[in-house]
């Protein structure tokens, strides 16, 4: 079999006397969609910390492409062609979108001691990005952040991704406080990210939206991966679900049955 | 059509309301006093405001990238006496002396920046602290006392930051050169090179921008230094214009500046910052003061004035703020 494009193996991560990781192994192969699901504390955002370089793992090893690699820094990652998109938080509101796309690699106009941005070459390509990634209407680059809806902000962050040749694209959340006609733009930015060569891990609560953009589901339960090979298009949402909570049918109804007195 | 969109577009820059304000009010003290556009009022009063403008064109960038100085005041009043003690005691030359008081500024700033990147301690609490300490050592040294200062006629540095020449009926000292070469290269920065993306990167969102691999410390490190720098150049400039060192002058001088900048338009939240309008804001309040005086307005009464105007200007920006992003 190839090698993964990202092969994770026996992470682990404590905080103080809390395990957040035990022994988790991921991987992520070229060109897919993995949705990550798990429920609150299952080690997700942990996971993705550590690959993001947010965090510095405990012990555990990180492979691209077969090269152990150590993230120590976002920059880190980000030089190894991971990019992490956190809602909303990846961009500065105050700035434009082409001087956010090209924030801390801003092409510089010669002579390079004046350390000028070559202003019109950003937004060029800040033209061609924002059509690439769907946004119809006619948005100039020079736009601040500021005035973009929620879903136009993740379109230039993943656009941002897509154009400095990130290998492996980590969305987390990106669905949340969208509007289902964002929603659906953001699920086909992802689509169209996978089909022009990257890899994406996709985390979402809602895993209605994962079970329609991604190709292999991995779910996370008390710092594990528990299910690592799942088909989305061969499993049912409710069979997901009890992976995750980790409980068969009767369980649940217990829990719930144990739960109605004190309510 | 072309015309309008152009007006339109005016209007729609953030400098275009301290704009208004600066002309009105020079129409205004004008029509009292026809002697507050002779040349020399103008000349008087641009020779203090370019002094205090160089503080503030400083100031602009970092309060972009979302810090303050509030230690550029005692810097002001301490670098001067510095200079002038080192000299007077025989050590070293002016020039030499000159040298040395920027270097100890410089080093203030670096002080200043590693409380704020390397401890997390906000910018407003440090330099609050420096202050003191710049302020108590120029008052401990010197006693309280000013300094003797040589009628430093002569001296190349003398010349060359203060010296002074008539254009027709201005007097214009060189410090206005100074002051104009300070705010194109610094707008320059701001607003064309990638420095300057950052700078606003880091006051907007310091932890996007330190995701994309921008050294938010080392920005805000530099601009603290270059504060403390302008300060100090500042202080010895009008001290050789006045021939005066005293350890009590720029007292308050870093309100009035973080005033100007806000007055502008430049965010105090940081983020945002434009030099054109620190430019405006600058001749706003001294042209206030100015003209308050020559009208005949009590000079005591001067800060009611400075007060509503900030109030006024905070206003309007807001007010523009909340219709901006109401219309996109």
């Amino acid at each position: 079999m190839a090698e993964p494009l990202i092969r994770m193996t026996n992470i682990r991560k404590s905080y103080g006397r809390v395990q957040a990781l035990e022994d988790a192994n991921f991987h992520v192969n070229e060109r897919e969609i993995v949705g990550l699901l798990g429920d609150n504390g299952a080690g997700k955002s942990t996971l993705i910390k550590v690959l993001s370089g947010a965090v510095p793992l405990t012990s555990g090893d990180i492979f691209i492409r077969g090269n152990k690699v150590s993230l120590r820094s976002t920059s880190d990652a980000i030089a190894h062609g991971i990019e992490t998109i956190y809602q909303d938080s990846a961009l500065v509101t105050q700035l434009s979108i082409a001087r956010n796309l090209f924030l801390g690699r801003e092409p510089i106009k010669s002579p390079r001691f004046l350390n000028r941005m070559d202003q019109d070459a950003m937004n060029t390509v800040a033209r061609d990005l924002l059509k690439q990634v769907g946004i119809s209407k006619n948005i100039p680059p020079t736009t601040p952040i500021g005035s973009l809806s929620g879903g136009e902000r993740q379109a230039v962050a993943i656009a941002r991704a897509m154009h400095f040749d990130s290998d492996l694209i980590i969305l987390d959340e990106p669905t949340n406080n969208l509007g289902v006609a964002e929603t659906q733009g953001v699920l086909s930015f992802v689509r169209s990210a996978r089909d022009s060569g990257h890899s994406c891990i996709f985390i979402a609560h809602n895993i209605h939206h994962v079970f329609q953009v991604v190709d292999r589901i991995v779910v996370m339960r008390r710092g594990k991966v528990v299910a690592d090979d799942i088909d989305p298009k061969k499993t049912s949402v409710a069979e997901v679900e009890r992976i995750i909570t980790g409980m068969s049918d009767k369980e649940i109804r217990d829990a719930i049955a144990d739960g109605k007195p004190s309510h | 059509m072309e015309n309008h969109s152009l007006v339109q577009r005016l209007i729609a820059r953030p400098e275009f309301g301290p704009f208004v304000l600066l002309v009105v009010e020079i129409a205004v003290f004008w029509s009292f006093n026809h002697d507050f556009l002779s040349p020399q009022n103008i000349s008087n009063t641009l020779a203090f405001t370019v002094e205090l403008g160089l503080i503030a064109l400083a100031m602009t960038l970092l309060m972009t990238s979302g810090e303050f100085d509030l230690s550029v005041g005692s810097l002001f009043g301490f670098s001067p006496v510095l200079m002038w003690t080192l000299f007077n005691s025989g050590l070293t030359s002016l020039e030499v002396g000159f040298v040395a008081a920027l270097l100890v500024a410089a080093i203030i700033g670096l002080v200043n920046g590693w409380f704020v990147t390397q401890l997390k301690i906000p910018s407003f609490l440090v330099t609050l602290g420096m202050l003191l300490v710049v302020r108590g050592t120029a008052l401990f040294v010197t006693d309280g006392f000013p300094q003797r200062t040589w009628s430093a006629e002569g001296s190349w540095l003398a010349e060359a930051l203060v010296g002074d020449f008539f254009i027709g009926p201005f007097r214009i000292y060189m410090s206005l050169f100074w002051f104009i070469a300070a705010a194109i290269a610094l707008g320059y920065v701001l607003t064309q090179s990638r420095t300057g993306n950052w700078i606003q990167a880091a006051g907007g969102n310091p932890s996007a921008a330190r995701a994309r691999g921008v050294n938010v410390s080392g920005v805000k490190i530099g601009l603290l230094v270059l504060s403390s720098v302008m300060a100090s150049l500042a202080g010895v400039i009008s001290s050789l214009r006045t021939s005066a060192a005293n350890p009590n002058s720029g007292t308050g001088y870093e309100l009035e500046v973080i005033a100007m900048v806000v007055i502008g338009g430049t965010a105090l939240t940081g983020g945002r910052g434009t030099i054109i309008g620190t430019v405006l804001g600058i001749l706003i309040l001294r042209v206030m003061r100015n003209g308050i005086v020559l009208i005949g307005v009590p000079g005591l009464a001067y800060n009611i004035f400075i007060g509503a105007i900030i109030l006024g200007m905070m206003a309007l920006h807001s007010w523009l703020e909340r219709r901006h992003q109401a219309g996109t």
